[in-house]
């Protein structure tokens, strides 16, 4: 089995999601020749994943949202992508990657295998009614299962649980909300903000029990039936759960390389075995993982830099994460909290000035709602950095 | 003319209609877009994302 280790020898991507591309992208706009092989567990169709949570109030199908196919992204990135192949195996010792009985020599390998939906318990997840929308194929089935049904129930109130509330409502559903939190986004919003968000989605008609938990779905006929523990009961057509986010580390853990939340990376993005990389919503960077856009992007403009011969370390100044409410956007640092930080806000209506300052009276974070998001740049710009700039070697 | 989309949020800006709201007249390449504007639906800054050509 064994093969030469040639220079020739391809710089494998695993995963088409933005994180793949942009890194493929980044490596062409240094290297035209350089061997690059993709390799996708999808059909490998490149498209905005930010934009499955705004496919209502935008009027796009599935098919609306490809940006371009594989075949067209082959041949615009000198690449060849193998597509519907999922990766079972790594062998860093020989530098390979195994497909089943395959095996695939690699120069370098980069994962960027993305991240998985955490499953509620069987009686919730494991019903035919209960979808998550976490690709461009779940969005797909997802549609076509809610045909001319109106009931959604939405399991999950952070950040993508609210999008899809908001953008299902603008779509015309019937939208309730269930989860476990007392307030929405935990984690991310100080109550303040969540408050003003929860009242604008209510305003537009969203319902939420918060504080619940479902804990059976049972399909009767054509309805469905969410049981809460409170004893409660919801009728409903559809169920999405959408409960939060998991970094695949499985096939990483195998293969021995260092995981913890997510697959560990230093700044290079270089996970804890030579020659293999991580990136995007799999990786965990020196601690963190920010499952965002620009936190990838940044990193894979470092990522392309290192594997084109000149080794980068990323940069993440602060990063506002934008929540896609129409009723009520959302602009957010969330802030490491310190013993002696506070929250100071100003509320006029769903409109939410909330910063976060340590003792010292330096500015951690903040979260904006309504017309103060305006206010976001000018914030950021005084927000210390996530990583800062490295010292100097 | 060309396209060029928002790989954050989607949006597309169009260079044949500018973006007269943020006084970005039509015609105005990307390139010409100033360094400071913003996705008008997401915020994203431009030099912090990649505006992807589409046509
Ligand atoms: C509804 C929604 C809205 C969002 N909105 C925003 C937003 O507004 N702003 C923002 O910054 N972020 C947002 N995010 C987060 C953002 O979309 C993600 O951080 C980003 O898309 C992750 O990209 P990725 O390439 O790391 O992973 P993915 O896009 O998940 O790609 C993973 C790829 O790996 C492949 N794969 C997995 N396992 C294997 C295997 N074993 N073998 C081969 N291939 C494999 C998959 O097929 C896929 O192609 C949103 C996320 C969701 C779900
Ligand atoms: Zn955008």
């Amino acid at each position: 089995m064994a093969e030469a280790v040639t220079d020739q020898a391809p710089v494998v991507i695993i995963g088409s999601g933005l994180a793949g591309y942009t890194l493929a992208r980044e490596i062409r706009k240094r290297d035209a020749s350089q061997p690059l092989m993709m390799i996708t567990a999808d059909d490998g169709a490149s498209y905005s994943k930010p934009m499955l949570s705004t496919g209502f109030t935008k009027g796009k199908t599935a098919d609306e949202l490809v940006q371009a196919d594989a075949g067209a992204m082959a041949e615009q990135l000198n690449m060849e992508i193998r597509t519907h192949t999922r990766v079972t195996g790594i062998d860093p010792g020989a530098h390979n990657v195994l497909i089943g009985d395959e095996r695939l020599h690699y120069r370098q390998l980069v994962l960027a295998w993305g991240a998985d939906v955490i499953r509620l318990p069987d009686a919730v997840s494991g019903s035919l009614a209960v979808s998550s929308i976490n690709d461009l194929e779940d969005y797909r089935r997802f549609r076509q299962r809610l045909g001319g049904h109106r009931r959604v129930i939405l399991l999950g109130a952070g950040l993508i649980g609210c999008e899809y509330a908001n953008d299902l409502r603008n779509g015309g559903y019937d939208v309730t909300v269930v989860a476990p939190s007392e307030q929405v986004m935990p984690g991310l919003l100080p109550e303040v903000a969540a408050s003003a968000v929860q009242a604008a989605l209510e305003a537009e008609g969203v319902t939420f029990h918060l504080g619940v938990a479902a804990e059976a779905v049972r399909e009767e006929g054509e309805a469905v039936q969410v049981h809460l523990n409170d004893g409660a009961m919801l009728q409903g057509d559809v169920v999405v759960s959408a409960v939060g986010l998991r970094p695949r580390t499985r096939l990483a853990a195998d293969a021995s390389l260092a995981v913890n939340q997510g697959i560990l990376t230093d700044r290079l993005m270089a996970t804890s075995v030579p020659d293999v990389y991580a990136l995007g919503d799999c990786a965990e960077v020196e601690g963190h993982v920010l499952m965002y856009v620009m936190p990838l992007m940044a990193s894979a403009r470092a990522l392309a830099a290192t594997l084109t011969g000149e080794p980068t370390p990323v940069q993440w100044g602060a990063m506002p994460v934008v929540v896609k409410t129409p009723c009520c956007p959302v602009a957010v640092v969330p802030p490491e909290l310190t013993e002696d930080g506070v929250w100071e806000a100003e509320r006029e209506g769903n409109n939410v000035r909330a910063v976060y300052r340590s003792g010292t009276g330096a500015l951690l974070g903040f979260a904006l709602t309504g017309d103060r998001v305006i206010e976001k740049q000018a914030l950021a710009r005084e927000v210390p950095p996530v990583l800062t700039p490295s010292v100097a070697r | 003319m060309k396209k060029w989309q928002c790989v954050v949020c989607g949006f597309i800006y169009d260079e044949a209609e500018g973006w007269p709201e943020d006084g970005i007249a039509p015609g105005t390449a990307w390139e010409d877009v100033p360094e400071d504007w913003e996705c008008p639906d997401c915020g994203v800054g431009k030099e912090d994302f990649e505006m992807i050509e589409i046509s």
